[in-house]
């Protein structure tokens, strides 16, 4: 199959829609308006490689990737319980798991406040037994919580469609060679499930990487992450050049590291860098 | 079978994490006060105040078409692109994969200032249609990411054999290569649904006047405190999709009986 | 392949429609007017189309900056809009609003003097003002026994972990700077290192710093003490009888939303007409009413409930807002704030 020209329209999307407004970005991050017009300038990027503002994509890139594999985690028995062939109603319960994303991500959030807060619900029924209050908001689990609430379902859909077409034959010819359950999944179903791995990895780090409402509603906002300093430059302050440069920059450094997860992607044709 | 019982357990649970907002959601639905944090009692006034709000109607016929719209779309764009970028050469793809990820990882505000501002540049009124492009180009690289692990999976050799056999490249294709697919397929188009009803960020920048979300909606509100009419709404719609949802259950699963 | 020649039909069909639906309004006489969102009773647009014969297309904003960006880029146009003091000032500096002019806004008369000739638009050229507050500590009663009075309490390590700050730079720094009695437009690096130091220090007493939320915490007694808008403190109250709102004595913020009409507005005249409508006494009563929040307008707040305007938080008395201060806009001078904002936080 070498119908390369089918991807055309998404290539004339793409550099319009896509490629355009980065160099847009780009351009924003490198050329700074003075009295005698546009002069470039390499400042914002010296700026952003500060202590400071390094500390807070670290920060953002390590509770990402914590949500990512809690996420993983929870989200691959998810998958694989629905793939299975004992699951009737397969494609009923998929839908259920992803019909809670279609409410509103606001609503969703404040209802989980309500749901943690020190008069909250969780807290009623733990004082029902005796136990608690807690403080079970703004902090670090809290967040992750939030994250992995709202991202768990971009981790189950794409591994459940891989795993829904591994061929059953497969696994009990390696069942059939004495295979006990524990190989049969490290050997075969695994290795055969990366992609959609892959996928939902992409599909849950790279947008965790960059929220910035749920760490304010669930972590109180004592934690700044780069999502929230990028909208502040282009809001509060006004320093669009400055929010281009930080942006330019996490990119770059998330498509770096995406790419050093993908080696781990066998087949070597996820979308690495190198 | 003990596998089974825990599976189903463990299912439960997680669904439960899934719920529990939405059923806090919906109860406070019913809540006579305006805020969260206190029950004042029964009511059903919230409900009457949605259907006599113009306004709500308008944010969701848009929110609704726009979600509609934009995940057909993204996804025919999206499934075609993934099957070209799978069949191109090493480094092309791998050029073409990382600038798909860049809608994902740019953070909503940089995506959504920067849209509005070609959008301008082209002399592109802003109003409905810059926002179902906008939406559009946000949805594709999901897309692309669900189809991308099912080509992979698929046998190289299927569609030759296809043709071998006679059949026309466009038979083969619907015929061998999008059964294949189609999982990924669903995936892509729910992901993009999803995604584009819950914007709010770049659909802001993206709009004009007249032209509104409920995401855009919501957020507005927020200064003053969330209605609970949106509650109400979002209560209703939960209740019809759920309905829709166990008739086409059941009529599939009499099918297959 | 049934499916896709399905949807392939759904899509022209919802396409016509949605081109269809777009171009049916274009004979009317429209007027864009954008709000902050649940800021007006919506019976009021309908009594405004109804009087004129103007269709009103009424969209709505969460914060000025965003409402800004929407203007600035010029790619929609509004007719009226509602942005805060500081905002004002900035686009006026920017050219992006119009003079009103006064002589087709006769109910301007009504609004009172105190609230006019302000920092912000000191000729009344360009503003008409639409409500106003302070901004104060709302605390529950039950949980702090002493009388609260000073911004000095938010640094008391008796209520550490019971302290809501705002997750805003302006007004978290304006607390610190007041605090310390410096002004909350200092563009002195020093006074503002002070109040950073202040912040920092404070920090650990804090519970969160919180935005629009705060109103559910305040009611739900999740917090002893909180920074609060005054309009929010009228409605916390109204939910919880515990909760109390004072305006420290070293002064705070006052804070304006005025009715603009912006430079690239098609339809000035209407515009006008509407903010008009909008200061009649009848008209600000009901809106007054409504939203909760204080009116610059005379008739309208005398048609009030005693109880509300004796009520500190909603009509504070001259005394108490003498060292009270509006928010200039700082210009490029904001980036200093950001700074120290980021670097309080990053903690």
């Amino acid at each position: 199959m070498k119908k390369r020209w089918i991807s055309y329209p998404y290539l004339l999307w793409m550099i319009i829609f896509i490629i355009v407004p980065l160099i847009l970005v780009l351009c924003f991050s490198i050329f700074i308006s003075t009295d005698n017009g546009l002069q470039f300038s390499l400042n914002n990027y010296k700026r952003f490689m500060e202590p400071l503002y390094l500390k807070v994509l670290w920060r953002s890139v390590v509770l990402a990737g914590i949500s990512t594999i809690i996420c993983l985690i929870l989200g691959y028995p998810v998958a694989m319980i629905l793939a299975s062939k004992q699951m009737s109603k397969k494609s009923f319960l998929l839908f259920l798991c992803i019909l809670p994303m279609w409410m509103n991500f606001l609503l969703r959030t404040y209802a989980w406040m309500t749901l943690l807060e020190k008069n909250g619900f969780i807290n009623k029924i733990l004082s029902f037994f005796g136990i608690g209050p807690f403080q079970l908001l703004y902090n670090n689990a809290a967040v992750i919580l939030g994250m992995v609430y709202n991202f768990i379902p971009f981790m189950i859909l794409p591994i459940y469609s891989v795993m829904k077409k591994i061929d059953p034959s497969v696994i009990e010819a390696a069942e059939d060679l004495g295979a006990n359950q524990i190989t049969v999944f490290k050997k075969i179903i695994f290795p055969l499930s990366l992609p959609g791995v892959f996928s939902g990895i992409s599909m849950v780090f790279m947008p965790a990487v960059t929220t910035f409402v749920i760490p304010r509603l669930l972590g109180g906002g004592q934690f700044m992450l780069i999502g929230n300093l990028i909208e502040r430059q282009f809001l509060l302050s006004g320093d669009w050049n400055f929010g281009s440069a930080v942006s330019i920059v996490m990119m770059i450094i998330i498509l770096i590291s995406m790419a050093i997860i993908s080696k781990y992607d066998k087949e070597h044709e996820g979308g690495q860098l190198w | 079978m003990v596998k089974n019982i825990i599976s189903r357990i463990y299912l439960f649970i997680i669904l439960l994490f899934l719920y529990a907002p939405i059923v806090i959601l919906m109860i406070f639905s019913f809540n006579d006060s305006k805020s969260r944090a206190k029950w004042n009692g029964f009511t059903l006034k919230w409900y009457e105040s949605l259907f006599s709000d113009p306004d709500i109607k308008k944010a969701l016929y848009y929110t609704i078409i726009i979600a509609i719209l934009s995940s057909i779309i993204s996804t025919i764009i999206g499934t075609l692109a993934a099957i070209g970028i799978h069949n191109m050469q090493k480094w092309k793809k791998i050029f073409i994969m990382n600038v798909t990820y860049l809608p994902i990882l740019n953070p909503d505000i940089v995506t959504g200032i920067s849209l509005m501002i070609l959008f301008i540049f082209v002399n592109l009124k802003l109003g409905f249609t810059t926002m179902l492009l906008a939406h559009i180009t946000f949805n594709i690289p999901y897309v692309i990411l669900s189809v991308m692990p099912k080509l992979k999976q698929l046998n190289k050799h299927l569609y030759e054999a296809a043709l071998d056999l006679g059949a026309t490249p466009l038979y083969a294709f619907y015929k061998v290569i999008l059964p294949e697919i189609m999982p990924g397929v669903i995936t892509g188009a729910l992901l993009a649904f999803t995604l584009s009803l819950d914007d709010f960020v770049i659909s802001f920048f993206n709009t004009g006047s007249g032209v509104t979300n409920l995401s855009i909606t919501i957020y507005s509100m927020a200064r003053r405190g969330v209605e609970p009419t949106i509650n109400a709404l979002s209560t209703l719609m939960f209740i019809v999709v759920l309905i829709l949802l166990f008739i086409v259950n059941k009529r599939t699963s009499k099918d297959t009986n | 392949m049934k499916k896709f020649k399905i949807s392939a039909f759904l899509l022209i069909v919802m396409l016509s429609i949605s081109i269809l639906s777009g171009c049916s309004q274009n004979n009317e006489k429209v007027l864009n007017v954008y709000n902050w969102g649940d800021y007006i009773d919506e019976s009021v647009l309908k009594g405004f189309e109804d009087e004129y014969g103007i269709k009103v297309n009424y969209d709505t904003y969460a914060t000025n900056e965003d409402m800004y960006i929407k203007i600035k880029s010029g790619g929609s146009s509004y007719d009226v809009i509602f942005p805060s003091d500081y905002m004002i000032e900035r686009m006026i500096k920017e050219n992006l609003l119009q003079k009103i002019d006064l002589n087709n806004i006769p109910n301007y008369e009504l609004i009172d003097e105190q609230f006019k000739n302000l920092d912000y638009d000191p000729n009344n050229e360009y503003s008409v003002p639409y409500m106003w507050g302070t901004v104060g500590i709302l605390y529950n009663k039950t949980m702090v026994d002493e009388p609260v009075d000073s911004w000095d309490i938010l640094w008391d390590e008796k209520y550490s972990g019971q302290i809501l700050m705002l997750d805003s730079q302006r007004d978290s720094i304006g607390v610190a700077l007041k605090k310390l009695g410096f002004s909350l437009n200092t563009r002195d690096v020093n006074e503002l290192e002070q109040a950073k130091q202040a912040l920092i220090e404070q920090k650990p007493l804090v519970l969160a710093y919180v935005g629009d939320e705060v109103k559910d915490k305040m009611i739900g007694e999740e917090a002893a003490l909180a920074v609060v808008w005054s309009g929010d403190a009228v409605a916390c109250k109204r939910e919880n009888p515990n909760l109390e709102y004072v305006i420290p004595k070293e002064g705070s913020n006052l804070w304006f939303d005025a009715m603009a009409i912006p430079a690239s507005a098609q339809n000035k005249e209407a515009a006008e007409m509407f903010i008009n409508y909008l200061c009649d006494t009848g008209i600000a009563y009901k809106n007054t009413d409504y939203i909760g929040y204080s009116t610059p307008h005379t008739k309208a707040k005398e048609m009030l409930d005693e109880e509300l305007l004796n009520d500190i938080a909603a009509y504070p008395q001259p005394e108490d807002i003498s060292n009270c201060e509006i928010f200039y806009d700082l210009g490029e001078f904001i980036t200093e704030y950001d700074r120290v904002w980021t670097e309080i936080m990053a903690q």
